[in-house]
């Protein structure tokens, strides 16, 4: 399979009155094309720092990466292009109605007046919108608001999706709905889909590998099984047990292969 | 596609702005209110310009006007980036520069806006200008607009919050006004105070918009204020460039 984000070294420092803040440290990992892939992590790992890198948010003071074959430093516009990112906290005004907030973003990816218009009746309907095209969007429920956010991010039909913590604040049935969404768009346009949650449940049912960050680098990767057997002993362990003993935050179980003194 | 950018964040943004109903007029009500209670104590005096006293006063509102207005502006970029709504738009390919421009440009329109008001109101409490003049006029005000929204939202896309953007606007919007004689005219100042308002850009821009006002049109006045209002403007419009194309800003 290809590879539709590589990254090498990926780094980036944050200049502060207190002194540099080293988010993300040097992060090398490859996302096949189609995939959908769990970036695992703490709070403060450098999870969302790295999807701003790889979105073009933000520029690394360190290493390389390609999204769909764009280089992020000297063909920004071309990542864009490919695109699609969901921030952690969202991104539509309040005061403006999801009709007119999907075709302007229509219309920032470039699409015609009428094709906006289309494609904004297409992404209501693919996204159970339907009837709230003429509210606004500070009157949309918090799964709906998530539903219209990815939206917003699939206008153009990217090839990459990022998704950053897409359930937090979800009931159980509107998580199964974003996890249908995310399968549907896998399965049915070949998106590579580029998620991080801290629901081990749901990276487990997901993802089909994951990568776990902690302080800035990559600690641990591989499909959830192959992590369970590794690092909490059995491919029947819960990924939180192999989530504890990688990331270290308390001891591993006993029966876990030892880790080097 | 800078240009069709440009008129799609500026149609967001007007939009925006006009739904904010009222809102639109609070810019006006603070020059207004020197016009109707301030502007008739100066009927009588010795100003030393050319005309009446509005013909005094007026540009120095006006400019006001976009000065505090222009200023301020950054301010909403402040709340958009807390909602997101900056980060989203920055990961669409539009042109960064039509992200500042489109906003730039409706602040430019709602301040014209409220400048016609203002001279309305003006031509109502008792003042005659030439219409020349009052459309140099506007266009200062353009300019100054332009100039000072830019670079207010550099700031307002630098700073977390607004607590840290609302000390350093004040600091640079008060000294301003005293220093650039936009309520009394500096030809009345001890000569410090006028030696110390020529560092002040806006005092150019604001004889230049007196002179206008009384009709000369090729005063060295107005030679200098062109120039000043228009080099600043450049400056301002390429600081606000700069920090918008900064990735992570
Ligand atoms: N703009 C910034 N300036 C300074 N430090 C920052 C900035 N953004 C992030 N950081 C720091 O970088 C580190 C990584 O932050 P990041 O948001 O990437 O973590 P995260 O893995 O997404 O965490 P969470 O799970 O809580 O969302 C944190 O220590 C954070 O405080
Ligand atoms: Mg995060």
């Amino acid at each position: 399979m290809a590879a539709v984000i590589s990254a090498a070294g990926l780094a980036r420092t944050f200049r502060t009155k207190r002194g540099p803040v080293h988010a993300v440290r040097g992060i090398d990992l490859t996302v096949h094309e189609g995939e959908i892939l769990g970036f695992l992590g703490p709070n403060g790992a450098g999870k969302t720092t790295t999807l701003r890198m790889l979105t073009t948010l933000l520029a690394p003071t360190g290493g390389t990466a390609t999204v769909a074959g764009c280089h992020l430093v000297t063909d920004p516009v071309g990542v864009r292009r490919a695109c699609g990112y969901v921030a952690q906290s969202g991104g539509v005004d309040g005061q403006i109605t999801v009709r007119e907030e999907l075709v302007t973003q229509g219309r920032l990816y470039r699409l015609t007046k009428a094709e906006a218009v289309e494609r904004a009746r297409e992404l209501a309907q693919d996204l159970g919108l339907d009837g709230l095209l003429d509210r606004r969007t500070a009157a949309l429920s918090g799964g709906q608001r998530r539903r219209l956010d990815i939206a917003m991010a699939l206008t153009h039909r990217p090839r990459v999706l990022f998704l950053d913590e897409p359930t937090t604040g979800l009931d159980p049935g509107s998580r199964a709905d974003l996890w249908d969404l995310v399968r549907r768009l896998r399965d049915e346009h070949g998106t590579t889909v580029f998620l991080t949650t801290h629901y081990l449940d749901e990276a487990d049912a997901l993802a089909d590998r994951l990568v776990v960050v902690d302080h800035g680098v990559v600690v641990a990767e591989g499909t959830p099984s192959a992590l369970k057997r590794e690092h909490a002993g059995s491919a029947d362990a819960s990924l939180q047990d192999a989530f504890l003993a990688i990331t270290g935050r308390r001891p591993a179980p006993a029966d876990a292969a030892p880790v080097a003194i | 596609m800078l240009f069709k950018d440009t008129a799609l964040v500026y149609g967001r943004c007007l939009r925006q702005s006009l739904r904010s109903g009222v809102a639109l007029f609070f810019g006006v009500l603070t020059p207004l209110l020197y016009l109707f209670f301030f502007g008739p104590l100066l009927t009588g005096l010795p100003l030393g310009g050319q005309g009446s006293s509005w013909q005094v006063l007026v540009p120095g509102l006006l400019l006001q006007l976009a000065l505090f207005g222009a200023l301020f502006a950054g301010f909403s970029i402040i709340l958009e980036k807390a909602q997101g709504v900056v980060e989203r738009m920055r990961v669409t390919p539009v042109s960064r520069l039509a992200l500042l421009l489109g906003r730039v440009l409706r602040d430019t329109t709602v301040l014209l806006f409220q400048a016609v008001l203002l001279v309305l109101a003006a031509l109502a409490m008792g003042l005659r200008a030439p219409l020349g003049g009052i459309l140099v006029g506007f266009g200062f005000v353009a300019l100054l607009a332009v100039a000072l929204a830019s670079l207010s939202y550099a700031l307002g896309l630098t700073v977390a919050t607004p607590q840290e953007f609302a000390p350093l606007v004040n600091g640079v919007a008060m000294p301003s006004m005293l220093l650039s004689g936009l309520m009394l005219p500096m030809s009345l100042a001890p000569a410090w105070l006028e030696a110390l308002s020529h560092v002040v850009p806006l005092r150019y821009l604001v004889d230049a918009v007196r002179d206008a006002y009384a009709g000369s049109y090729t005063s060295p006045h107005m030679l200098r204020g062109v120039l000043v209002a228009v080099g600043f403007a450049v400056l301002a419009v390429t600081v606000g460039t700069r920090v918008f194309r900064r990735a992570g800003a």
